[in-house]
């Protein structure tokens, strides 16, 4: 041991120990991400629900049709299917499949590739299914509703959906394409290939998976055949850094192009740094405070108006949400059709106090559990200071989110602070958990609905209302419909929409047309270059 | 050899026991026979010992993470699923079982080498733990390593020279060991070294570059480079190593300098210490060859102790660090409910323990001249 300390070994350790680092610019044609991606679970479009994962799956994969990644405000656009038309009882749509497209096994892309990835979705019947389902698609019928020849494929729905709903809704990964002659023969008993893609990718997309080592790495490298065009970067690298400030290190020492979880104050950093900027998107998800109407406090609608003014939404925004949320009071998100982006609401704890009084309300007490989220439980606090103003006294639980999450499901949250993220591209992604509850008993068990879970009877009129302005054929007034529906909600309804996120990303200088999906969609990279 | 030994003993002859304490004054060979079964029981009992060890260590975890209110199921389905869907997801879990008949069916698959897939990685345990369990043996290796290099000597020296000048920094160094926030810590290295400095690699095991560009063999990225003999990848993989070990050495020399104070200032204050120096014997040979040859045998049960506990992997170093081991692994997998991967990580982590008492118990052998 003696031997080993010798002046001679420390030097020589310490030599190899402090040689600088060899490296501090990625290669030109690499785009290396810092992100936390331990929350994927599967890389199969039918499986795959977790926002990393569908990142990931939004570039290795095509759909029948997809957005413009320089102009997402577009809306849906021609991808695999060059276009589309609907039948005259608005019962079915054929979408014509785009000729020489290949997948990266160079299995031609067939229409019947785009019908059997339809119908292994709704029969593997996973998570994102429902996204299809409900088109009136079941296991057992889909063979029959979801039909194919040699140049289209066509869905034969149940009701004459709104075409801009269904189009909408095959823009999500769950609808992604699959190479059927690559999978099939991969899938294990009824599981059409489920777990052989769960680790491996079949697709077409601008990028194939060249490996995934669960929460430490995800590489992608260029498909050169891509049929809209090679993407710039030819290997795309997506490293999890969990850390806040080991992501903000590893960008201000050009290890990293892009950092995408930035808290405010690393944020507010780089933004003054040199060779680097910061990019805002508005992303889909809403903060939102679901008011229980269990609950003997607030079941009770002056309570429920009472609360829409004791959040102190301007001082929220700009402190501790500063560049993570903006203000927001509708359940759609901006950027989505029908999205209203009316404020009624203000900080006012007077106002809060008169409408208690009015109501003859005195006092009233409430425990809730909160996830032990520090946006979330700054927001709890703040509530918990101005309800205290207006004689409300809120004691809160901290928990972990999957203990407020059965809670939740089980209708036991009586102020719930959280997020909700639209799931597809549609407007009634929201419209049908925060607008409609057809059944508000115990019994019903629709645990998947805001409006269930929060306990909230919504009115007859406004479940139709939802239902109807999913058939609606002409895509203006649909958008109406759905402002329509907003204003009254936020006229009546316990539950509050506080906040939209936004998504903060920082980038080395050189890194343009970075696109994180906005509110509708995941991270797009074939339109990423670096620049000198 | 040994086991059959000590098999037949323990059950063959229920007389074997008592006869094994007290050995009676006879001829050498059967002396010698006695003392060899006495070792192969003991040997075998250690055994058994470590086999229901591992069982009682996979129940209690395994029953802590049925108690938890975590609901695995939902995190496989989300929490959109509808009821139908959870209910499938539930039952293909086989969580409808009974706990006894769900563990008793992980234990059997387990003895066939199956851990089960994991619900938070989507893949085999197995090949999760071949991925993170290198990670982890690396820096707690090199981290302990630092820690017993500089640690030992700084408190022999301390002992020697207690009160000297090194006796003080040392106190100071354990101190700050003890209390800074490890993640503090980690996070103004990182600031310093990396950030300011540019001395080392960031957090990651390996720069962009040479991401898998090194053939994997062992897992553990240096062995690997070295065996690849790409010296670019083994400077670029120590580059990134030496601060989180070092981070985590500092930790281990805290305890270990520390404890081999205390161990050394016992045996100082000895008679035979005394009658040595007495003797005439210098100084370097009383502490090394006399106190410090005592002092061996406690000391490998305090290193083996901070190695194991480092083996865990330390979660707060491996968030930091980027560093994808067994502590964020199973750490993640308890807050998903995921047992197959939380059971997984148990078993490597028990074998681990057990492995290092078992070298521990051997190395006493060797340094401890009465058990020869």
């Amino acid at each position: 041991m003696k031997h080993l300390l010798t002046p001679r070994a420390i030097l020589l350790a310490s030599a190899i120990a402090l040689a600088p680092a060899a490296y501090a610019e990625t290669p030109a044609d690499t785009l290396v991400i810092a992100h936390t991606i331990d929350d994927i679970i599967s890389m199969d479009p039918a499986q795959s629900f977790e926002f990393s994962g569908n990142d990931v799956l939004q570039n290795t994969y095509d759909r029948l049709v997809d957005f413009d990644p320089l102009d997402l405000e577009k809306g849906f656009q021609p991808a695999l299917a060059e276009s589309w038309e609907v039948s005259e009882d608005g019962l079915s749509i054929t979408l014509k499949m785009r000729e020489g497209i290949t997948f990266h096994s160079g299995n031609p892309v067939r229409a019947e590739d785009a019908a059997w990835s339809l119908q292994r979705v709704v029969k593997l019947n996973k998570t994102p299914a429902f996204i299809l389902t409900q088109f009136g698609f079941t296991p057992e019928n889909v063979e029959e509703k979801i039909t194919f020849d040699d140049t289209s494929v066509t869905l034969h729905m149940d009701k004459p959906y709104a075409p801009t709903f269904v189009l909408n809704c095959l823009t999500a990964t769950v609808a992604s394409v699959v190479d059927k002659e690559t999978v099939a023969p991969n899938a294990e008993g009824e599981d059409f290939g489920n777990t052989w893609l769960t680790t491996n990718e079949a697709g077409s997309g601008a990028y194939t998976l060249s490996q995934w080592r669960a929460n430490e790495a995800v590489q992608l490298a260029a498909y050169e055949d891509y049929f809209q065009g090679a993407p710039a970067m030819k290997r795309v690298i997506v490293r999890n850094v969990a850390e806040s400030s080991a992501q903000r290190l590893l960008l201000e020492q050009g290890d990293i192009d892009v950092a995408r979880n930035l808290s405010p104050s690393d944020v507010a950093a780089i933004e003054g740094g040199d060779g680097l900027k910061v990019q805002d998107e508005p992303r889909g998800r809403i903060l939102y405070m679901g008011l229980n109407q269990k609950d003997e406090v607030l079941s009770n609608p002056a309570v429920v108006e009472a609360m829409k003014y004791l959040i102190d939404y301007k001082g929220i925004e700009d402190s501790f949400f500063k560049g993570m949320f903006v203000t927001h009071q509708a359940f759609l998100p901006k950027g989505y059709l029908g999205a209203l982006e009316d404020q009624p609401w203000t900080y006012d704890v007077e106002k809060a106090k008169q409408i208690l009084a009015d109501a003859g309300i005195e006092g009233g007490t409430i425990t809730t559990k909160v996830r032990d989220l520090k946006e979330y439980v700054d927001v709890a606090q703040t509530l918990q200071g101005a309800m205290a103003e207006a004689g409300l006294t809120l004691n809160i639980e901290q928990m972990t989110g999957a203990q407020v999450l059965d809670a939740y499901r089980a209708r036991e949250v009586p102020i719930f602070i959280g997020e909700w993220g639209p799931d597809y591209a549609d407007p009634n992604t929201n419209a049908a958990t925060f607008a409609f509850n057809p059944d508000n008993s115990d019994e019903a068990a629709a645990t998947g609905l805001l409006a269930w879970r929060n306990a909230y009877a919504v009115p007859e009129a406004m479940n139709e209302a939802t239902l109807a302005a999913t058939q609606e054929q002409d895509a203006d007034k649909r958008a109406q419909m759905y402002i329509d529906i907003q204003k009254q909600y936020q006229a009546e309804a316990p539950i509050v929409p506080l906040f939209q996120r936004i998504e903060p990303t920082g980038l080395q200088a050189n890194v343009q047309n970075w696109n994180s999906g906005k509110a509708v969609s995941s991270v797009i990279y074939r339109q990423v270059t670096k620049g000198e | 050899m040994a086991l059959t030994d000590s098999d037949t003993g323990a059950r063959g002859n229920p007389d074997t026991g008592a006869r094994g304490a007290t050995p009676p004054p006879s001829p050498d060979p059967s002396h010698r026979r006695a003392a060899r079964r006495r070792r192969a029981r003991s040997i075998g009992g250690t055994l058994l010992s470590l086999i229901l060890t591992l069982l009682g260590l996979l129940l209690v975890t395994f029953i802590i993470g049925r108690v938890m209110p975590i609901d695995p199921v939902l995190k496989v389905v989300g929490e959109r699923a509808t009821q139908a869907q959870y209910d499938a997801a539930y039952q293909a879990m086989g969580l409808d079982q009974p706990l006894y008949i769900q563990f008793a069916t992980y234990i059997g698959d387990v003895l066939t080498g199956d851990f089960g897939r994991s619900i938070s990685t989507g893949q085999l345990v197995i090949n999760d733990i071949k991925r993170v369990f290198p990670a982890t043996l690396e820096l707690a290796t090199l981290g302990t390593l630092i820690g017993v290099f500089v640690g030992v000597p700084l408190g022999v020296i301390a002992a020697a020279r207690r009160g000297g000048i090194v006796d003080q920094i040392a106190r100071v160094v354990a101190l700050v060991g003890y209390s800074m926030p490890i993640f503090w810590l980690g996070l103004m290295g990182l600031l310093v070294f990396y950030g300011m400095l540019g001395w080392v690699g960031g957090p990651g095991r390996q720069g962009i570059i040479y991401d898998g560009m090194v053939p994997t063999v062992t897992g553990l990225i240096l062995v690997d480079a070295l065996i690849a003999g790409d010296w670019g990848a083994l400077k670029d993989a120590f580059s990134h190593i030496i601060l989180p070990a070092s981070l985590l050495g500092y930790f281990s020399l805290a305890y270990i300098s520390r404890m081999t104070r205390s161990f050394m200032l016992e045996q100082l204050s000895s008679e035979y210490i005394t009658t040595a120096r007495v003797k005439g014997l210098s100084e370097r040979a009383v502490i090394w060859r006399h106190a410090f040859r005592n002092i061996s045998i406690p000391l490998v049960t305090v290193i083996a102790l901070s190695f194991g506990s480092l083996l865990e992997g330390s979660v707060l170093t491996e968030i930091i660090f980027s560093w994808p081991g067994l502590g964020q692994y199973i750490t993640k997998a308890l807050l998903s409910g995921d047992m197959n991967a939380v059971l997984g990580g148990t078993v490597v982590v028990g074998v681990c323990f057990v492995a290092l008492n078992l070298f521990s118990d051997l190395l006493y052998r060797v340094l401890d001249p009465r058990s020869k």
